[in-house]
């Protein structure tokens, strides 16, 4: 029999979902052609959010590679667009004039987005937030300009401006409505974000109609209808999108706001089938990802001639999550007389949840802060269940399990890739699944948000029972083992072990000596419980903490000695001179950090150089303590309010040395001008009058992050206290490699304040700190001492050109 | 023809340390030995084929080295460079003679 050729306009989410169930149900019916006008294979566009924001590239959010399209035979045609169809006889034609002959026809061109008809309209500098083309853009943009506009404050806008504001814009968001996100929350709720958001950096203009983008060739701002101005580089417009149907129209295929589809997404026209953004079904255009999903499953029902239930509708729900803030919503959030509402509003740990009961049913909820209940109050708006079963099942803390239980095997448990609860019970079973990751890997639920990441271990507990083991969630510290950075810890706990090579025989590590990653993670987390007998590991360091210098790419090391607080005197920087002047030190750098680095220094030169400076080390390679910056302070400052040089040099005095999960470095600022940039440090201090601010997590590297203001002490004493147990705590809690910015979002900042509210915790945190202190010594010095050293690590064997012949 | 070999001394044994690498230049060449956990020899030579790092400073782990630079994985048996990424290094034959190494040229 000979193939039916299916042919694919649209190489996005919606339609190649849909590609993807076809071949499931109907591996070897269809020839199968995709035209697509984006050079990519079909990636997620959810996620380029995140590619904007700095976390993922635009490889990882690829869904299907060019590989996928090859191993099904489906032949696909990028940056090719489709530009007729030719109904009557059944054939198409592209932007390049192929034609092309199908037997089924699907259209799923998604949407457009909608640029602002405007004067200026047409400048550099403008961009819509649609695709990876506009993604670039704006990274691009982002290097070279200060100043960013969004026109749009819904969901796309929001996304779009948190994105540019990770990559250190100054950022205005401009909407017309008086309320963010307004189809999704309401005014309470609304409000919420914008206050959150303008903490972290937005500026907001609301009620604001921009009339007007100006400046030469490039942007240069905007001008609203009341006349005010705003300076500009770059514009984003995510004012909305609209269903792109211009090729379904001018082909005579029927269409209102998108293209009319029946239950079965089937066009007025013979087979002619439109699926997602693009297609209008019961009077509703669908815009988010699940819907799309949900229509895809029925189309390749249908397009392979098996029974299925009619496609009604979808009950949308959205989850936003921009840097730390949780946003859902579901359903019908307005309502009207006959609705009624719950509503739960906490001013203090800023959360709010609203939900909406018509006659007895509820019918939509909004979440902000606190979305842990979404998925489930999700399930229940979709089966319109009576508001009893939501209040009942509180009060007997109905747990997740019986909720999964509940659900029927077709309703759909990650809404991003319309995996349905039946799907994943079936993998769990057949393929002997036991952890979110597996399901993840074989089903794709969860892969996208991962918002449904807790009901997919719901369903792995429900389907298990006993032999569900809840602690197998966790990532494993590397690929030489299952176990995780917790179970690793306590293992080494219980049984006593005390080094690396016995951690891996002991736990069945699989390879026979770990690997890059495991080993100096171990070697610290060895060091850290037991700082007084274990001995350091040196072939488990990296190079720099090895030969305690950074290396630089052509091998050669630099030295950076340590000036406490930022502080030096003629004597060392006479020392500095002389020896950058007796080894040759082809550059001498001051560093970020307030110190100075000899850069290129030769390797066997090392226990010289650092011999002769006579300086500690400034342990700039290491995890460690790095510097404590420090600003002039009262001493001379004229603004100054406290003494920020002495209590930054007793700060380094007292920690150098340390070994920390990842590196830290602090800031002593004497006044809120914070001179000493404490709010990007992972612990920063700030002198107001008569007292000291903490701030802590901040960072101003890769994931730019401003510090959370932690307490407020009155004496030095009280700073290095509360800093030592802070650190001590980090130390004991924190991952290998996981800044303290990470660490502080992780475990969250009430918690670790409430941890170290408590005095007598906090005394014993300083008590372990101070053992672990205690048996630390200048590394510089020990090298200088140590002949052994020296020849192991520092000598390079140098054998003459005119060879003994051997023989 | 047969090809002239050179039999380079370059150390006792006892002098490597195990699970570190060392450099030893002779004449253009520049060699990174290794003592592993298992007490055998190896020589590779000292750069890496990404960007050229410097793989005596890099990890030991069992049979395979860890770039110093951008953690190319490296197998210290035939110079392979492991997956994901591609490449060899030129690996020398190494002998023990008395307690002294020697690399073969």
């Amino acid at each position: 029999m000979t193939k039916q050729k299916l042919v694919l306009i649209g190489n996005g989410m919606a339609g190649v979902r849909c590609i993807e169930e076809i071949i499931k149900l109907e591996p070897d019916m269809f020839e199968i052609a995709i035209f697509g006008s984006e050079p990519h294979p079909n990636y997620d566009r959810i996620q380029l959010s995140k590619v904007l924001q700095g976390d993922t590239s635009i490889k990882d959010i690829t869904i299907n590679d060019w590989e996928w399209y090859e191993k099904n035979q489906i032949l696909l045609y990028p940056g090719e667009t489709v530009v007729s169809i030719q109904a009557d006889e059944q054939f198409i034609i592209t932007s390049k004039g192929r034609q092309v002959q199908y037997d089924k026809l699907i259209i799923a061109t998604g949407s457009l987005p909608i640029m602002l008809p405007i004067p200026g309209a047409d400048k550099e500098g403008i961009t819509a937030f649609r695709d990876i083309k506009d993604c670039e853009k704006m990274l691009e943009y982002s290097k070279s300009h200060k100043k960013a506009a969004v026109i749009g404050g819904g969901l796309l806008g929001l996304e779009a401006a948190r994105g540019l504001l990770n990559l250190g814009m100054e950022v205005s968001v401009i909407h017309l409505g008086d309320c963010l996100m307004e189809r999704q929350l309401d005014k309470t709720a609304g409000q919420m974000l914008q206050k959150e958001l303008e903490q972290q950096g937005m500026n907001f203009y609301l009620e604001k109609q921009t009339k007007e983008i100006f400046g030469g060739e490039k942007v240069e701002g905007l001008r609203f209808s009341d006349g005010e101005e705003i300076a500009a580089d770059l514009v984003v417009m995510a004012v909305g999108i609209r269903p792109n149907i211009q090729l379904a129209k001018d082909s005579g295929i029927p269409v209102n706001r998108g293209i009319l589809v029946n239950d079965w997404l089937e066009t007025e026209v013979p087979n002619v089938y439109a699926v997602g953004e693009c297609a209008e079904h019961r009077e509703i255009v669908y815009g988010l990802v699940a819907p799309l999903y949900e229509q895809g499953k029925v189309l390749a029902k249908r397009i392979c001639g098996q029974e299925a239930s009619p496609y009604t509708g979808s009950t949308v729900s959205t989850k936003l999550k921009v840097s730390g803030v949780d946003v859902f919503s579901a359903g019908d959030i307005f309502g009207n007389e006959q609705v009624k509402t719950m509503m739960a509003y906490d001013d203090y740990s800023r959360t709010y949840k609203k939900i909406l009961i018509k006659d007895g049913k509820m019918i939509g909820a909004v979440l902000f802060g606190d979305t842990s209940e979404g998925n489930r109050l999700l399930a229940l708006i979709k089966k319109g269940a009576d508001i009893l079963e939501y209040t009942e099942s509180g009060k007997s803390e109905q747990t997740g399990g019986s909720l999964v239980a509940s659900m029927a095997d077709e309703e759909i448990i990650c809404g991003c890739n319309g995996v349905t609860k039946g799907a994943i019970v079936n993998a769990i079973q057949t393929q002997g699944l036991t952890t979110v990751e597996q399901v993840k890997g074989c089903t794709s639920a969860s892969r996208s948000c991962g918002g449904c990441k807790s009901l997919v271990a719901d369903l792995l507990e429900y389907t298990l029972g006993d032999q569900y083991n809840s602690t197998e969630q966790k990532e494993p510290i590397c690929s030489c083992t299952t176990l995780s950075r917790d179970e690793v810890i306590q293992e080494i706990r219980d049984k006593g072990l005390t080094h690396t090579r016995e951690v891996m025989n002991v736990l069945g590590w699989e390879t026979e000596d770990g690997c890059s990653k495991c080993r100096p993670a171990l070697n610290y987390y060895l060091g850290m419980m037991n700082p007084v007998r274990y001995k350091d590991e040196r072939d488990s360091r990296f190079v720099n903490e090895r030969l305690h210098a950074n290396i630089q790419k052509d091998g050669t090391y630099s030295v950076v000695p340590r000036m406490y607080g930022g502080v030096t005197n003629v004597d060392e920087l006479r020392r500095i001179a002389d020896v950058a002047e007796k080894y040759d030190v082809p550059l001498i750098k001051l560093t970020g950090g307030q110190r100075i680095d000899l850069v290129g220094v030769k390797k066997e030169d090392l226990p010289k150089v650092w011999s002769e400076l006579d300086m500690p080390s400034g342990y700039a390679y290491g995890k460690s303590l790095r510097t404590v910056k420090t600003c002039v302070g009262e001493s001379f400052c004229r603004f100054g309010t406290q003494d920020s040089i002495t209590m930054g040099i007793r700060m380094e005095k007292k920690f150098e040395r340390i070994s920390t999960p990842h590196k830290v470095k602090m800031a002593v600022s004497a006044c809120p001008r914070n001179c000493a940039e404490s709010g990007i440090k992972d612990l920063g201090v700030v002198g107001v009058d008569g007292a000291w601010e903490i701030y802590v997590g901040g960072n101003g590297g890769t994931h730019l992050r401003a510090g959370d203001l932690f307490c407020k002490v009155k004496t030095q004493e009280e700073v290095l206290e509360m800093t030592g147990a802070y650190l001590q705590y980090y130390r004991e809690t924190a991952h290998y490699l996981e800044r303290t910015s990470k660490w502080v979002e992780r475990l969250g900042l009430d918690h670790i304040k409430s941890v170290l509210a408590d005095k007598e915790t906090r005394d014993s945190l300083n008590e372990r700190l101070d053992e672990a202190l205690s048996v630390l010594n200048d590394p510089w010095q020990e090298a200088i001492k140590s002949g052994e050293i020296q020849r192991e690590l520092y000598e390079t064997v140098k054998v003459p050109v005119d060879m003994k012949r051997g023989g | 023809m047969e090809a002239i070999r050179y039999r380079i001394k370059v150390g006792a044994l006892n002098e490597i340390p195990e699970k570190l690498g060392k450099t030893v230049k002779i004449g253009a060449h520049e060699i990174a030995i290794f003592r592993l956990a298992n007490g055998e020899i190896r020589a590779i030579e000292n750069r890496c084929p990404h960007k050229g790092g410097v793989l005596a400073e890099g990890m030991v782990s069992g049979e395979h080295v860890f770039c110093p630079m951008h953690d190319w994985k490296i197998n210290l048996k035939d110079g392979k460079v492991q997956a994901p990424d591609i490449g060899c290094v030129k690996t020398y034959k190494t002998e023990l003679q008395d307690g002294e190494v020697i690399v073969i040229l």
